[in-house]
Protein backbone atom coordinates (compact mmCIF):
# COMPACT_ATOMS: atom_id res chain seq x y z
CA UNK A 1 0.00 0.00 0.00
CA UNK A 2 2.93 2.41 0.98
CA UNK A 3 5.41 0.83 -1.41
CA UNK A 4 7.80 3.62 -2.22
CA UNK A 5 7.10 5.75 0.14
CA UNK A 6 9.66 7.87 1.47
CA UNK A 7 9.40 10.17 4.72
CA UNK A 8 10.24 13.86 3.83
CA UNK A 9 13.34 15.05 5.23
CA UNK A 10 14.18 11.72 6.92
CA UNK A 11 18.23 11.02 6.72
CA UNK A 12 18.85 8.55 9.25
CA UNK A 13 22.01 7.29 10.40
CA UNK A 14 24.52 9.63 8.23
CA UNK A 15 26.00 7.90 5.20
CA UNK A 16 29.83 8.51 5.03
CA UNK A 17 30.78 7.92 1.24
CA UNK A 18 34.34 9.38 2.26
CA UNK A 19 34.66 6.34 4.33
CA UNK A 20 34.15 4.05 1.49
CA UNK A 21 36.56 1.12 1.18
CA UNK A 22 37.22 1.03 4.64
CA UNK A 23 33.46 1.05 5.44
CA UNK A 24 31.90 -2.18 4.68
CA UNK A 25 28.57 -1.33 2.43
CA UNK A 26 25.21 -0.54 3.94
CA UNK A 27 27.24 0.34 7.26
CA UNK A 28 27.88 3.93 9.12
CA UNK A 29 30.29 4.74 11.21
CA UNK A 30 30.11 5.78 14.98
CA UNK A 31 31.72 6.77 18.07
CA UNK A 32 29.49 4.87 20.02
CA UNK A 33 30.09 1.60 21.43
CA UNK A 34 26.05 0.28 20.96
CA UNK A 35 25.37 -2.78 23.25
CA UNK A 36 23.49 -5.29 22.07
CA UNK A 37 22.39 -8.51 24.22
CA UNK A 38 20.14 -11.39 23.26
CA UNK A 39 19.99 -12.06 27.12
CA UNK A 40 20.65 -11.16 30.79
CA UNK A 41 24.01 -10.27 31.53
CA UNK A 42 26.21 -12.88 33.26
CA UNK A 43 27.72 -12.81 35.95
CA UNK A 44 30.74 -15.39 36.35
CA UNK A 45 32.86 -14.66 40.03
CA UNK A 46 36.50 -14.39 38.32
CA UNK A 47 37.37 -17.62 41.12
CA UNK A 48 34.92 -19.79 38.85
CA UNK A 49 35.94 -18.28 35.47
CA UNK A 50 37.69 -20.99 33.00
CA UNK A 51 38.36 -21.01 29.45
CA UNK A 52 38.30 -24.76 28.03
CA UNK A 53 39.35 -25.87 24.94
CA UNK A 54 37.33 -29.18 23.67
CA UNK A 55 35.70 -31.29 20.97
CA UNK A 56 37.46 -33.02 18.50
CA UNK A 57 41.53 -32.61 20.16
CA UNK A 58 43.68 -34.69 21.52
CA UNK A 59 42.79 -33.42 24.77
CA UNK A 60 40.83 -30.97 26.50
CA UNK A 61 42.71 -27.82 27.51
CA UNK A 62 41.49 -25.64 30.37
CA UNK A 63 42.68 -21.94 32.09
CA UNK A 64 41.68 -20.89 35.07
CA UNK A 65 41.47 -17.22 35.10
CA UNK A 66 44.83 -16.59 36.74
CA UNK A 67 46.25 -18.95 34.50
CA UNK A 68 45.01 -17.22 31.25
CA UNK A 69 46.24 -13.84 32.39
CA UNK A 70 49.23 -15.40 32.59
CA UNK A 71 49.30 -16.62 28.76
CA UNK A 72 51.04 -14.26 26.48
CA UNK A 73 48.94 -11.70 25.39
CA UNK A 74 48.55 -9.41 22.16
CA UNK A 75 47.05 -5.41 21.91
CA UNK A 76 45.36 -5.38 18.62
CA UNK A 77 43.58 -1.54 17.08
CA UNK A 78 40.83 -3.48 14.89
CA UNK A 79 37.67 -1.71 13.01
CA UNK A 80 34.15 -3.54 13.57
CA UNK A 81 31.40 -4.09 12.08
CA UNK A 82 27.88 -4.82 13.67
CA UNK A 83 24.90 -6.33 11.02
CA UNK A 84 23.07 -3.96 12.82
CA UNK A 85 24.68 -1.47 10.39
CA UNK A 86 27.05 0.62 12.54
CA UNK A 87 30.92 0.37 12.59
CA UNK A 88 33.10 1.63 14.67
CA UNK A 89 36.86 1.85 13.42
CA UNK A 90 40.32 1.79 15.71
CA UNK A 91 39.12 -0.46 18.47
CA UNK A 92 41.74 -1.15 20.31
CA UNK A 93 42.06 -4.91 22.67
CA UNK A 94 44.38 -6.81 24.92
CA UNK A 95 43.87 -10.94 25.02
CA UNK A 96 45.00 -13.78 23.69
CA UNK A 97 45.28 -15.02 20.48
CA UNK A 98 43.29 -17.90 19.77
CA UNK A 99 46.74 -19.11 18.00
CA UNK A 100 47.94 -18.99 20.81
CA UNK A 101 45.63 -21.00 22.62
CA UNK A 102 45.49 -24.24 19.73
CA UNK A 103 49.44 -24.21 19.70
CA UNK A 104 50.45 -27.73 19.79
CA UNK A 105 46.49 -28.84 19.51
CA UNK A 106 46.43 -31.76 17.33
CA UNK A 107 42.88 -31.94 15.86
CA UNK A 108 40.70 -32.87 12.72
CA UNK A 109 38.07 -29.95 13.08
CA UNK A 110 37.70 -27.73 10.66
CA UNK A 111 35.08 -25.63 12.75
CA UNK A 112 34.88 -23.90 15.96
CA UNK A 113 32.05 -23.60 17.76
CA UNK A 114 32.45 -20.12 20.98
CA UNK A 115 29.95 -21.02 23.82
CA UNK A 116 29.51 -18.34 26.63
CA UNK A 117 27.95 -17.74 30.26
CA UNK A 118 24.18 -17.32 28.96
CA UNK A 119 23.99 -20.17 26.58
CA UNK A 120 24.74 -18.11 23.60
CA UNK A 121 27.14 -20.06 20.71
CA UNK A 122 28.17 -19.02 17.69
CA UNK A 123 29.81 -21.00 14.77
CA UNK A 124 33.04 -19.91 12.53
CA UNK A 125 35.32 -21.80 10.29
CA UNK A 126 38.65 -22.79 12.20
CA UNK A 127 40.63 -21.15 9.54
CA UNK A 128 38.84 -17.79 10.21
CA UNK A 129 39.99 -17.70 14.18
CA UNK A 130 43.67 -18.92 13.62
CA UNK A 131 46.79 -16.84 11.73
CA UNK A 132 46.36 -13.96 14.24
CA UNK A 133 42.47 -13.23 13.23
CA UNK A 134 41.15 -13.81 16.41
CA UNK A 135 41.95 -13.32 20.15
CA UNK A 136 39.88 -13.76 23.75
CA UNK A 137 39.80 -10.21 24.71
CA UNK A 138 39.57 -9.32 28.28
CA UNK A 139 40.64 -5.42 27.97
CA UNK A 140 39.17 -2.97 25.76
CA UNK A 141 40.77 0.85 25.35
CA UNK A 142 43.17 -0.26 28.14
CA UNK A 143 40.80 -1.04 31.02
CA UNK A 144 39.10 -4.29 31.84
CA UNK A 145 36.68 -5.35 29.55
CA UNK A 146 33.26 -4.23 31.06
CA UNK A 147 30.47 -6.99 31.54
CA UNK A 148 28.33 -4.78 28.87
CA UNK A 149 30.56 -5.30 26.13
CA UNK A 150 30.94 -9.11 27.20
CA UNK A 151 33.56 -8.85 29.79
CA UNK A 152 35.32 -10.63 31.76
CA UNK A 153 36.53 -12.17 28.04
CA UNK A 154 34.89 -12.18 24.73
CA UNK A 155 35.53 -13.29 21.70
CA UNK A 156 37.45 -11.21 19.46
CA UNK A 157 36.70 -11.87 14.94
CA UNK A 158 36.88 -8.28 13.70
CA UNK A 159 37.10 -9.61 10.18
CA UNK A 160 33.01 -10.57 10.66
CA UNK A 161 30.24 -9.59 11.74
CA UNK A 162 30.61 -8.79 15.73
CA UNK A 163 28.04 -11.30 16.57
CA UNK A 164 30.45 -13.52 15.71
CA UNK A 165 32.88 -12.07 18.12
CA UNK A 166 30.94 -14.17 21.58
CA UNK A 167 30.33 -12.31 24.44
CA UNK A 168 31.36 -13.80 27.73
CA UNK A 169 32.84 -16.67 26.13
CA UNK A 170 33.84 -19.16 27.83
CA UNK A 171 35.31 -22.02 25.56
CA UNK A 172 35.95 -23.22 21.76
CA UNK A 173 34.50 -26.11 21.05
CA UNK A 174 36.22 -28.32 17.72
CA UNK A 175 34.05 -29.95 15.47
CA UNK A 176 34.14 -31.40 12.29
CA UNK A 177 30.72 -30.74 11.25
CA UNK A 178 29.83 -27.25 11.58
CA UNK A 179 26.93 -26.05 13.81
CA UNK A 180 24.65 -23.15 13.41
CA UNK A 181 24.63 -20.71 16.23
CA UNK A 182 22.52 -18.86 18.41
CA UNK A 183 21.90 -15.92 15.47
CA UNK A 184 23.04 -18.40 12.90
CA UNK A 185 20.13 -20.94 13.02
CA UNK A 186 17.65 -17.76 12.98
CA UNK A 187 18.58 -16.38 9.51
CA UNK A 188 21.82 -14.98 10.10
CA UNK A 189 24.32 -15.58 7.59
CA UNK A 190 26.76 -18.34 8.25
CA UNK A 191 29.87 -16.74 7.69
CA UNK A 192 29.02 -12.80 8.02
CA UNK A 193 31.98 -11.35 6.09
CA UNK A 194 30.89 -7.46 6.29
CA UNK A 195 32.42 -6.50 3.17
CA UNK A 196 30.38 -9.13 1.40
CA UNK A 197 27.51 -7.28 3.06
CA UNK A 198 26.47 -11.40 4.45
CA UNK A 199 24.01 -10.23 6.80
CA UNK A 200 21.48 -12.89 6.33
CA UNK A 201 20.95 -16.64 4.89
CA UNK A 202 21.22 -16.24 1.00
CA UNK A 203 23.50 -12.61 0.94
CA UNK B 1 6.23 -28.31 21.35
CA UNK B 2 2.13 -27.94 19.83
CA UNK B 3 1.46 -24.65 17.76
CA UNK B 4 -2.44 -25.09 17.40
CA UNK B 5 -3.34 -22.59 14.74
CA UNK B 6 -5.50 -19.66 16.14
CA UNK B 7 -8.29 -18.41 14.26
CA UNK B 8 -7.69 -15.08 12.27
CA UNK B 9 -9.32 -12.18 13.03
CA UNK B 10 -11.19 -10.69 9.55
CA UNK B 11 -9.66 -7.76 9.78
CA UNK B 12 -6.22 -8.69 11.73
CA UNK B 13 -4.04 -8.69 8.26
CA UNK B 14 -5.02 -5.62 7.60
CA UNK B 15 -3.56 -3.74 11.40
CA UNK B 16 -0.04 -5.64 10.21
CA UNK B 17 -0.04 -3.69 7.14
CA UNK B 18 1.70 -0.34 7.15
CA UNK B 19 -0.93 2.48 6.22
CA UNK B 20 -0.18 5.92 5.78
CA UNK B 21 -1.25 8.42 8.68
CA UNK B 22 -1.40 12.31 7.78
CA UNK B 23 -0.15 14.55 11.04
CA UNK B 24 -3.33 16.71 12.00
CA UNK B 25 -1.29 18.57 14.26
CA UNK B 26 1.78 19.10 16.46
CA UNK B 27 1.84 20.39 20.48
CA UNK B 28 4.88 20.88 22.46
CA UNK B 29 3.70 19.43 25.48
CA UNK B 30 6.79 19.86 27.27
CA UNK B 31 10.66 21.62 26.79
CA UNK B 32 11.31 17.71 25.67
CA UNK B 33 8.27 15.94 24.44
CA UNK B 34 6.14 16.63 21.68
CA UNK B 35 2.61 15.09 20.53
CA UNK B 36 1.62 14.40 17.57
CA UNK B 37 -2.06 14.33 16.55
CA UNK B 38 -2.44 11.95 13.38
CA UNK B 39 -5.54 11.26 11.03
CA UNK B 40 -5.58 7.65 10.25
CA UNK B 41 -7.68 6.43 7.56
CA UNK B 42 -8.99 3.35 8.18
CA UNK B 43 -7.91 2.88 11.08
CA UNK B 44 -9.64 -0.08 12.81
CA UNK B 45 -9.59 1.37 16.45
CA UNK B 46 -7.84 0.68 19.32
CA UNK B 47 -8.19 0.08 22.91
CA UNK B 48 -6.35 2.36 25.48
CA UNK B 49 -2.97 0.86 26.44
CA UNK B 50 -2.19 -0.19 23.15
CA UNK B 51 0.92 0.84 20.80
CA UNK B 52 1.38 1.21 17.11
CA UNK B 53 4.79 0.68 15.14
CA UNK B 54 6.10 3.74 13.22
CA UNK B 55 8.89 3.48 10.39
CA UNK B 56 10.58 6.14 8.47
CA UNK B 57 11.81 5.61 5.09
CA UNK B 58 15.22 8.00 3.84
CA UNK B 59 15.39 8.30 0.12
CA UNK B 60 17.70 5.79 -0.13
CA UNK B 61 15.80 3.16 1.22
CA UNK B 62 17.10 3.13 5.02
CA UNK B 63 14.72 2.35 7.37
CA UNK B 64 14.47 3.07 11.28
CA UNK B 65 11.11 1.24 13.56
CA UNK B 66 10.45 2.10 16.56
CA UNK B 67 7.12 1.58 18.99
CA UNK B 68 5.13 4.15 20.30
CA UNK B 69 2.11 4.19 22.61
CA UNK B 70 -0.87 5.81 21.67
CA UNK B 71 -2.05 8.32 24.21
CA UNK B 72 -5.15 8.80 22.92
CA UNK B 73 -8.43 7.16 24.39
CA UNK B 74 -10.20 5.34 21.82
CA UNK B 75 -13.06 7.68 21.73
CA UNK B 76 -10.74 10.10 20.12
CA UNK B 77 -11.16 9.62 16.22
CA UNK B 78 -7.47 11.07 15.88
CA UNK B 79 -4.47 9.33 17.40
CA UNK B 80 -2.34 10.73 19.82
CA UNK B 81 1.58 10.14 20.32
CA UNK B 82 3.92 11.29 22.75
CA UNK B 83 7.53 11.47 21.10
CA UNK B 84 9.96 12.21 23.63
CA UNK B 85 13.16 13.50 21.75
CA UNK B 86 16.12 12.03 22.26
CA UNK B 87 19.44 14.30 21.57
CA UNK B 88 21.63 11.87 19.83
CA UNK B 89 18.65 9.52 18.78
CA UNK B 90 17.59 8.80 15.51
CA UNK B 91 13.88 8.52 15.02
CA UNK B 92 12.75 10.73 17.79
CA UNK B 93 14.76 14.02 16.43
CA UNK B 94 12.91 13.41 13.34
CA UNK B 95 9.66 13.05 14.89
CA UNK B 96 9.84 15.76 17.88
CA UNK B 97 11.70 18.31 15.85
CA UNK B 98 11.24 17.95 11.81
CA UNK B 99 7.45 16.56 11.65
CA UNK B 100 5.14 19.34 10.36
CA UNK B 101 1.45 19.26 10.21
CA UNK B 102 0.26 17.54 6.56
CA UNK B 103 3.31 15.56 6.66
CA UNK B 104 2.58 11.74 6.27
CA UNK B 105 4.03 8.72 8.62
CA UNK B 106 4.24 5.15 8.14
CA UNK B 107 2.55 2.93 10.93
CA UNK B 108 0.40 -0.27 11.75
CA UNK B 109 -1.24 -1.08 14.52
CA UNK B 110 -2.84 -1.01 17.09
CA UNK B 111 -0.59 -3.73 18.93
CA UNK B 112 -0.92 -5.53 22.36
CA UNK B 113 -3.75 -6.82 23.92
CA UNK B 114 -1.74 -7.46 27.36
CA UNK B 115 -1.43 -4.05 28.88
CA UNK B 116 -4.93 -2.18 28.08
CA UNK B 117 -8.02 -1.25 30.63
CA UNK B 118 -11.30 -0.74 29.60
CA UNK B 119 -13.82 0.98 31.83
CA UNK B 120 -15.60 -2.75 32.32
CA UNK B 121 -12.36 -4.00 33.72
CA UNK B 122 -13.01 -2.06 36.69
CA UNK B 123 -10.73 -2.02 39.44
CA UNK B 124 -9.85 -0.06 41.72
CA UNK B 125 -7.07 1.16 39.28
CA UNK B 126 -3.51 2.11 40.40
CA UNK B 127 -1.47 4.35 37.72
CA UNK B 128 2.06 4.27 37.57
CA UNK B 129 3.88 6.62 35.15
CA UNK B 130 7.73 7.49 34.91
CA UNK B 131 8.32 10.30 32.11
CA UNK B 132 6.79 9.54 29.08
CA UNK B 133 5.58 6.19 29.91
CA UNK B 134 2.74 8.31 31.47
CA UNK B 135 1.70 8.22 27.76
CA UNK B 136 -0.25 4.91 27.71
CA UNK B 137 -1.85 5.44 30.90
CA UNK B 138 -3.14 8.67 29.44
CA UNK B 139 -5.22 7.01 27.40
CA UNK B 140 -6.32 4.82 29.73
CA UNK B 141 -7.28 7.92 32.26
CA UNK B 142 -8.93 9.68 29.12
CA UNK B 143 -10.97 6.53 28.33
CA UNK B 144 -12.35 6.19 31.94
CA UNK B 145 -13.34 9.93 32.18
CA UNK B 146 -15.41 9.73 28.32
CA UNK B 147 -16.83 6.54 29.61
CA UNK B 148 -17.66 8.83 32.59
CA UNK B 149 -16.71 5.48 34.78
CA UNK B 150 -16.16 6.41 38.74
CA UNK B 151 -13.52 3.39 39.00
CA UNK B 152 -11.72 4.38 42.18
CA UNK B 153 -8.40 5.11 40.18
CA UNK B 154 -5.10 6.72 41.35
CA UNK B 155 -2.17 7.91 38.91
CA UNK B 156 1.49 8.18 40.76
CA UNK B 157 3.57 9.78 38.43
CA UNK B 158 7.35 10.71 38.32
CA UNK B 159 8.78 13.40 36.54
CA UNK B 160 12.05 14.78 37.17
CA UNK B 161 10.89 18.54 37.70
CA UNK B 162 7.65 20.28 37.36
CA UNK B 163 8.35 21.49 33.86
CA UNK B 164 8.34 17.87 32.46
CA UNK B 165 5.27 16.90 34.20
CA UNK B 166 3.48 15.77 30.47
CA UNK B 167 -0.25 16.63 30.66
CA UNK B 168 0.49 18.42 34.24
CA UNK B 169 -2.98 20.97 33.16
CA UNK B 170 -5.43 18.26 31.71
CA UNK B 171 -4.61 15.75 34.95
CA UNK B 172 -5.03 19.04 37.46
CA UNK B 173 -8.84 19.22 35.54
CA UNK B 174 -9.49 15.31 35.35
CA UNK B 175 -8.85 15.15 38.85
CA UNK B 176 -10.34 18.47 40.28
CA UNK B 177 -13.67 17.49 38.30
CA UNK B 178 -13.91 13.53 39.55
CA UNK B 179 -13.54 12.85 43.10
CA UNK B 180 -12.65 9.18 42.54
CA UNK B 181 -9.50 10.42 40.57
CA UNK B 182 -6.52 11.18 42.55
CA UNK B 183 -3.33 12.50 40.76
CA UNK B 184 0.04 12.25 42.53
CA UNK B 185 3.32 14.02 41.32
CA UNK B 186 6.73 12.98 42.10
CA UNK B 187 9.13 15.17 41.61
CA UNK B 188 12.92 13.51 41.67
CA UNK B 189 15.51 16.32 40.20
CA UNK B 190 14.15 19.93 41.07
CA UNK B 191 11.10 20.80 42.82
CA UNK B 192 9.43 24.57 42.31
CA UNK B 193 9.25 26.62 45.72
CA UNK B 194 6.75 25.69 48.11
CA UNK B 195 5.92 22.55 46.16
CA UNK B 196 3.34 20.32 48.70
CA UNK B 197 3.62 16.98 46.44
CA UNK B 198 6.31 14.12 46.88
CA UNK B 199 9.86 14.58 46.21
CA UNK B 200 11.72 11.67 45.63
CA UNK B 201 11.84 8.46 43.31
CA UNK B 202 8.91 6.28 43.54
CA UNK B 203 9.35 3.46 46.53
CA UNK B 204 6.83 0.85 48.39
CA UNK B 205 6.53 3.86 50.84
CA UNK B 206 5.25 6.30 48.29
CA UNK B 207 3.08 3.63 46.79
CA UNK B 208 1.38 2.74 49.45
CA UNK B 209 0.61 6.30 50.84
CA UNK B 210 -1.08 7.13 47.29
CA UNK B 211 -3.20 4.11 46.76
CA UNK B 212 -3.86 2.16 50.49
CA UNK B 213 -3.47 -1.47 50.70
CA UNK B 214 -4.60 -3.49 47.73
CA UNK B 215 -8.41 -4.70 47.57
CA UNK B 216 -8.30 -8.58 46.25
CA UNK B 217 -9.55 -7.08 42.79
CA UNK B 218 -7.07 -4.01 42.62
CA UNK B 219 -5.22 -3.33 39.16
CA UNK B 220 -2.21 -1.71 38.64
CA UNK B 221 -0.33 -0.32 35.38
CA UNK B 222 2.83 0.49 35.27
CA UNK B 223 4.94 2.42 32.46
CA UNK B 224 8.29 3.95 32.23
CA UNK B 225 11.57 3.54 32.11
CA UNK B 226 12.78 -0.03 32.65
CA UNK B 227 14.32 0.48 35.97
CA UNK B 228 11.11 1.94 37.25
CA UNK B 229 8.98 -0.43 36.23
CA UNK B 230 10.49 -3.18 38.08
CA UNK B 231 11.26 -1.59 41.29
CA UNK B 232 7.27 -0.40 41.42
CA UNK B 233 6.61 -4.30 40.69
CA UNK B 234 8.23 -5.68 43.10
CA UNK B 235 7.01 -2.80 45.68
CA UNK B 236 3.51 -3.76 44.22
CA UNK B 237 3.92 -7.67 45.10
CA UNK B 238 5.24 -7.17 48.09
CA UNK B 239 1.94 -4.26 49.41
CA UNK B 240 0.07 -7.62 48.13
CA UNK B 241 -1.03 -7.20 44.44
CA UNK B 242 -1.36 -10.23 42.75
CA UNK B 243 1.03 -10.50 40.37
CA UNK B 244 -1.34 -11.13 37.62
CA UNK B 245 -3.19 -7.82 38.24
CA UNK B 246 -0.11 -6.29 37.35
CA UNK B 247 0.66 -4.80 34.15
CA UNK B 248 3.53 -3.72 33.05
CA UNK B 249 5.32 -2.11 30.13
CA UNK B 250 8.63 -1.15 30.03
CA UNK B 251 10.27 1.41 27.99
CA UNK B 252 13.85 0.96 28.00
CA UNK B 253 16.38 3.32 29.14
CA UNK B 254 15.46 6.18 30.92
CA UNK B 255 16.30 8.84 27.84
CA UNK B 256 17.38 6.50 25.30
CA UNK C 1 21.30 -7.68 37.99
CA UNK C 2 22.96 -4.99 36.90
CA UNK C 3 21.55 -1.46 35.89
CA UNK C 4 22.98 -2.23 32.25
CA UNK C 5 20.65 -5.31 31.95
CA UNK C 6 17.29 -3.76 33.40
CA UNK C 7 18.26 -0.83 30.64
CA UNK C 8 18.10 -3.53 27.60
CA UNK C 9 15.45 -5.21 28.85
CA UNK C 10 11.70 -4.84 27.60
CA UNK C 11 7.82 -6.44 27.82
CA UNK C 12 7.60 -9.09 25.26
CA UNK C 13 4.43 -6.48 24.47
CA UNK C 14 7.35 -5.03 22.59
CA UNK C 15 7.64 -7.85 19.87
CA UNK C 16 3.82 -7.49 19.31
CA UNK C 17 4.23 -6.27 15.83
CA UNK C 18 6.81 -8.49 14.79
CA UNK C 19 5.20 -11.41 16.35
CA UNK C 20 1.81 -10.33 14.90
CA UNK C 21 3.22 -10.43 10.99
CA UNK C 22 3.96 -14.15 11.29
CA UNK C 23 1.09 -15.13 13.42
CA UNK C 24 -1.68 -12.66 12.09
CA UNK C 25 -3.11 -12.63 15.42
CA UNK C 26 -2.67 -10.44 18.21
CA UNK C 27 0.47 -12.38 20.17
CA UNK C 28 0.80 -10.63 23.27
CA UNK C 29 -2.24 -12.32 24.99
CA UNK C 30 -1.09 -15.59 23.72
CA UNK C 31 -0.05 -17.92 27.09
CA UNK C 32 3.25 -19.73 27.00
CA UNK C 33 4.59 -22.24 29.06
CA UNK C 34 8.32 -22.50 29.40
CA UNK C 35 10.08 -25.53 28.03
CA UNK C 36 13.01 -24.54 31.23
CA UNK C 37 11.00 -24.29 34.08
CA UNK C 38 7.00 -24.84 33.47
CA UNK C 39 6.26 -20.78 34.34
CA UNK C 40 3.05 -20.14 32.23
CA UNK C 41 3.04 -16.45 31.32
CA UNK C 42 1.25 -14.12 28.54
CA UNK C 43 3.85 -13.34 26.07
CA UNK C 44 3.48 -9.73 26.96
CA UNK C 45 5.09 -10.80 30.02
CA UNK C 46 7.91 -12.13 28.56
CA UNK C 47 11.09 -10.62 28.77
CA UNK C 48 12.45 -8.91 25.41
CA UNK C 49 15.95 -8.89 24.12
CA UNK C 50 18.20 -9.05 21.17
CA UNK C 51 16.04 -5.52 19.65
CA UNK C 52 17.51 -4.80 16.13
CA UNK C 53 18.25 -8.34 15.39
CA UNK C 54 15.49 -10.26 16.28
CA UNK C 55 13.30 -10.80 19.72
CA UNK C 56 14.44 -13.34 21.90
CA UNK C 57 11.65 -13.16 24.55
CA UNK C 58 12.89 -15.10 27.37
CA UNK C 59 11.00 -16.75 30.56
CA UNK C 60 10.94 -14.50 33.59
CA UNK C 61 11.68 -16.38 35.93
CA UNK C 62 14.30 -18.87 34.21
CA UNK C 63 16.05 -17.22 31.58
CA UNK C 64 15.09 -19.28 29.17
CA UNK C 65 14.64 -18.31 25.76
CA UNK C 66 11.05 -19.34 25.06
CA UNK C 67 10.74 -17.49 21.25
CA UNK C 68 13.04 -16.39 18.63
CA UNK C 69 11.84 -14.55 16.20
CA UNK C 70 13.70 -12.52 13.50
CA UNK C 71 12.77 -11.05 10.35
CA UNK C 72 15.59 -10.94 7.72
CA UNK C 73 14.66 -9.21 4.51
CA UNK C 74 11.05 -10.54 2.90
CA UNK C 75 11.79 -13.65 5.64
CA UNK C 76 10.40 -14.20 8.72
CA UNK C 77 12.65 -17.25 11.34
CA UNK C 78 10.75 -18.63 14.63
CA UNK C 79 11.80 -20.72 17.14
CA UNK C 80 9.69 -22.28 19.40
CA UNK C 81 12.19 -25.17 21.05
CA UNK C 82 11.89 -22.58 24.94
CA UNK C 83 7.73 -22.68 24.63
CA UNK C 84 6.55 -26.48 25.67
CA UNK C 85 3.10 -25.20 24.28
CA UNK C 86 1.25 -21.99 23.06
CA UNK C 87 -2.24 -21.09 23.53
CA UNK C 88 -3.80 -18.82 20.96
CA UNK C 89 -7.14 -18.27 21.43
CA UNK C 90 -7.72 -16.31 18.39
CA UNK C 91 -8.25 -12.89 19.55
CA UNK C 92 -8.65 -11.10 16.80
CA UNK C 93 -6.64 -7.97 15.86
Amino acid sequence: MSEGFVSRAFRGRRRNPELEGRLPPGQYATPDFPVLSAGPTPRTPLDRWDFSLMGEVDGARRWSWQEFGALPSETVTRDIHCVTKWSKFDTTWRGVSVDTLLAGVETAADHVVAFCDGGYTTNLPLEDVTDGKAWIAYEYEGEALAPEHGGPARLLVPHLYFWKSAKWVRGLELVSEDRPGFWETLGYHNYGDPFQEQRYQGD
Amino acid sequence: MAVPLGTTGPDSAARVRWRLAEVAAVVDETPRVRSLFLTVPGWPGHRAGQHLDLRLTAEDGYRAQRSYSIASPPEDPRIALAVERIEDGEVSPYLAGEVRVGDKLELRGPIGGYFVWNAAAGGPLLLVAGGSGVAPLMAMLRHRAAARSDVPTTLLYSSRSFEEILFREELDRLAAADPSLRVVHALTRSQPEGWAGQRRRIDAEMLEEAAGLPLPEALAFVCGPTRLVENVAIDLLTLGYKAHRVKTERFGPSGS
Amino acid sequence: MTKDDADRRLDGNAAGGLLAEVFRVEMTTVETACAGCGARAPVGELLRYGHEMGAILRCATCDTAVIRVARTRDRHWLDLRGARVLRLDGTPL
